[in-house]
């Protein structure tokens, strides 16, 4: 392993940019955090990126490392690069608003339109629902649940480059939970609108999200759920709600 | 050609490898239903463009052919499984089995012509 890490950071902003090469040097267990951190305090004070919580909770790190999309946080250098070179970017799929900052709020913006918000039918008075933790819906939402909205998926997801109205595997993902919620009131709308041009049928089964996701969640599985779903519902079969 | 890291998961390929193999299948058809239409319009130009498909080069394009076919069917079953079929966690296996299915298919073609 090098003593220095050779890093290109992109520099920039909606206008453009270009990467600027630093000399960073390297540490046992560093992080690609860690490294940006590093630059930012050393070299480059002007630098714009963002985190929270450094543990991979809050999801607010994810960059392009390498070409690919990662959560940096708990990305090893030595995961991403073998020869000490590192190449950082902001997040693909997402308009840029400094450096490694990016716009999420197009992304943000298709969970609402996935019918991502929870309905509910009952009150804080009524007494609280029992669902079984092995009860079938409840496995499929558990599979889903942990989504941190880290992005990576969008930005490694092919069909969104290439529809911009496609709402892309987070969403969906969300969307496949609460269609497992028997609580939630919305699900006959929350399946005709994913069912619309840019919902689950545009998705290619790539699987690349499901390749990338960091916390091993699979999108792919979601969105296919709820291919059948819509399926079935256009059919007229088991709109159960 | 480098694929980018976003794109070298085994199953983005396998979705490449299918909407490929479609493009080329489709490309083909055409000229596959020009030729046959030969048969009315004047077999006798038929029976001299078949005598082409002796040729070894054409040989090879043919087995080609059948690899792309063997590819784009048996994808296309996987693919109809991951939509309509319960989720199953060996999507990478089930890839390696369309893969060697258009592989026997078209040794298979292979050794029906050269036998
Ligand atoms: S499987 Fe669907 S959501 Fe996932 S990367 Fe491919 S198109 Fe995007
Ligand atoms: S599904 Fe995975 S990759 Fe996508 S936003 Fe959620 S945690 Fe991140
Ligand atoms: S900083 Fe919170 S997930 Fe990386």
């Amino acid at each position: 392993m090098t003593d220095t890490l050779q890093v290109d950071i992109w520099r920039g902003d909606t206008n453009g940019g270009s990467y600027s090469r630093y000399a960073v040097p390297a540490q046992e267990s560093q992080t690609i955090l860690d490294v940006v951190t590093w630059v930012q305090r050393h070299a480059e004070p002007g630098l714009a990126y963002r985190f929270a919580c450094r543990v991979g909770m809050c999801g607010s790190c994810a960059m392009m490392v390498n070409g690919a999309p990662r959560w940096t946080c708990r990305t090893h250098v030595r995961k991403a690069s073998k020869d000490g070179k590192l190449t950082i970017a902001p997040l693909r799929n997402m308009p840029v608003v400094k450096d490694l900052v990016c716009d999420m709020a197009e992304f943000f913006d298709k969970w609402i339109k996935a019918g991502s918000v929870f309905t509910p039918t009952e009150t804080r008075n009524d007494p609280m629902a029992a669902i079984k933790p092995d009860e079938p819906d409840r496995m499929n939402a558990n599979a889903a649940i942990e989504c941190i909205n880290c992005g990576v998926c969008y930005a490694g997801c092919d069909t969104v480059e290439a529809n911009p109205d496609y709402l892309g595997p987070a969403a969906l993902n969300r969307a496949w939970t609460l269609v497992n919620d028997r609580r939630d009131g919305a699900g006959s709308e929350r399946l005709s609108t994913i069912s619309k041009a840019g919902g689950c049928h545009s998705c290619h089964t790539h699987q690349s999200c499901a390749a990338l996701c960091p916390n091993l969640l699979n999108p792919t599985a979601s969105i296919a759920g709820l291919k059948r779903k819509t399926a079935k519902a256009a059919l007229g079969l088991g709109t159960r709600r | 050609m480098k694929l980018p890291p976003h794109r070298r998961d085994p199953l983005r390929i396998a979705a490449a490898v299918q909407r490929l193999s479609g493009l080329a299948l489709a490309l083909f058809l055409p000229a596959h239903f020009l030729v046959l239409g030969l048969a009315i319009e004047s077999p006798e130009a038929l029976d001299s463009f078949l005598s082409l498909t002796q040729n070894p080069v054409v040989k090879v394009a043919e087995i080609g052919l059948v690899l792309l076919l063997g590819l784009h069917f048996f994808g296309g079953l996987r693919l109809l499984a991951v939509e309509f079929l319960p989720w199953s966690p060996r999507q990478k296996t089930y890839a390696a089995g369309a893969l060697a299915a258009a592989i026997t298919l078209s040794c298979c073609f292979l050794l029906s012509v050269t036998g």
